[in-house]
């Protein structure tokens, strides 16, 4: 088995259109939920969300490119460039033919799905654009991003609902451990955020109107966001030979499903898939100092969340600091875990755990530290990320400082 | 704008081209448009002249409109509008 390293990052985000920005905001504890802007929204219920303001295709992507590009694969691929540039990799030879990218989503091209069933529904036009096919397919990112960077191996997309990214970095990952790949690029990209994409959501009853407070007693939902993080994962004697800058190691996943319910997490699926990550990665319990939660800010999430991981660290659950950034970013669905990615490189790499911002009241079921409301420093050799999708789908990832 | 005018607009725009360049014997191959680019133009056909054009990208031989030259294109078009308007 080899080693694997990060030796890239990208993302685009409500709190930043690339790393650094975004790690700022993490510090600061800084709120990107705001008002959502796009068609329709005066009939919604739900008028928040981890919004990317700001950010204007045109000038990144010529006219060809626009009109085959959804948001989220245009997400993707400014991820996917600050990514590979940091990782200096080019792929060539017998590195490209074996280097791939495995993506995750929930919904691939929900806009163009909106956009065009307007088009025919609303408006009633019996024609629609040649190429609403290519732009809508959940695979559409992670072909582009394959074409962009001659990456000629294993490619597909991963759609595990809320778990896509650690589902499919956990795929990178397996990958680039067996000796399959040398290099993997590996994350995921969402935009649900239009009238179609939020009016389901809405449905479910689960979203919060005024913000997400995670482990907090009056939390009163989730809040949905947007965006991508995209990373390379690399094989370590590979990374070190060129001289590479290595961000953390990747040293443990696990899998789990429920098979018990669509919608209710289950604390036994949760605590297994934890519990499952400390064997891969071959850790004790008490070496890990951070985990990045899943943290929706639902009641269900979180009370179940919190005593998954009193079941699989028993009394080291009490002394270790977990904290949800979904508060900060929104829950950003199938790219949650790649954009939470970022917090545990930051607790790894810089010391820094990045808070749970909207922290008012103490919930006795959610009785761990859960970093409220400010940054901390501290020194941290292990961090998990935690993604629990509806479906019951269960996908944890185990860094390391290096 | 006659039929014919805006049909090689279309074409051109679709190659990145000035209409002076596209010409009644050009092929769209020769003006460098592929498979994806010919569906838009057909998409972009369709949409300026309200009309539907009977094309299969699978069989494009067999389809009742001739796409050899922009001269076929125009020709048949300027079929289609006359019957729709008949």
């Amino acid at each position: 088995m080899n080693r694997v390293v990060i030796t890239g990052a990208g993302t685009i985000n409500a709190l930043g259109h690339n790393v650094p920005e975004t790690l700022a905001a993490m510090r600061e504890g800084r709120c990107g939920i705001s008002d959502l802007e796009f068609r329709d929204v005066e009939r919604l219920a739900i008028k928040i969300g981890g919004q990317v303001k700001g950010f204007e295709a045109e000038g990144h992507f010529n006219r060809q490119q626009m009109t085959l590009y959804d948001r989220f694969t245009q997400f993707t691929l400014m991820a996917a460039k600050e990514a590979v540039a940091q990782s200096g990799l080019e792929f060539s030879g017998e590195l490209a033919n074996r280097a791939g990218v495995v993506l995750g989503t929930a919904g691939g091209g929900v806009s163009t799905w909106d956009d065009n069933y307007r088009t025919v529904y609303e408006e009633g036009k019996n024609r629609v654009h040649p190429f609403v096919v290519p732009k809508l397919m959940n695979n559409a990112a992670a072909s582009h991003v394959s074409m962009e960077y001659n990456l000629k191996g294993p490619s597909f997309t991963v759609s595990t609902a809320c778990a896509s990214s650690n589902h499919a970095m956990a795929q990178a990952f397996q990958m680039v451990r067996s000796g399959m790949s040398k290099a993997m690029v590996t994350g995921g990209s969402e935009s649900m955020l239009c009238f179609g994409g939020v009016k389901a959501w809405e449905g479910l009853r689960v979203m919060s109107k005024d913000a997400c407070r995670p482990f907090s007693a009056n939390r009163n939902g989730m809040v949905q966001g947007e965006g991508a993080g995209v990373f390379v994962f690399e094989d370590y004697d590979h990374a070190r030979a060129r001289g590479a800058e290595i961000l953390a190691e990747v040293v443990g996943y696990a899998l789990t499903s429920d098979a018990a319910d669509i919608v209710m997490p289950s604390k036994q699926g949760a605590a297994r898939a934890i519990s499952g990550a400390l064997t891969d990665a071959r850790i004790n319990p008490d070496q890990v100092g951070y985990i990045n939660a899943h943290g929706t800010g639902t009641a269900a999430n979180d009370k179940t969340e919190c005593a998954a991981v009193a079941d699989a660290f028993g009394r080291h659950a009490d002394k270790l600091m977990m904290s949800s950034t979904k508060a900060m970013h929104g829950h950003l669905i199938g790219a949650t875990g790649a954009v939470e990615l970022l917090a545990c490189i930051m607790a790894v790499r810089d010391g820094v755990i990045a808070p749970t911002i909207g922290y008012e009241e103490f919930d006795p079921e959610c009785a761990l530290d859960v970093v409220p409301n400010e940054a901390r420093q501290a020194n941290v050799e292990y961090a998990l990320s935690n993604a629990f999708a509806f479906g019951g789908l269960n996908a944890v990832l185990a860094l390391r400082k290096v | 704008m006659s039929i014919k005018d805006k049909v090689i607009e279309i074409i051109a725009e679709q190659a990145v081209l000035e209409p002076s360049d596209v010409s009644m014997d050009s092929t769209l191959e020769s003006l460098g448009i592929d498979s994806l680019g010919l569906v838009e133009s057909i998409f972009a056909i369709e949409e300026s002249f309200d009309i539907t054009i009977p094309f299969n990208a699978n069989e494009p031989e067999k389809s009742d409109f001739d796409i050899s030259s922009v001269a076929t294109i125009i020709a048949g078009i300027e079929k289609l509008v006359a019957e729709q308007s008949a």
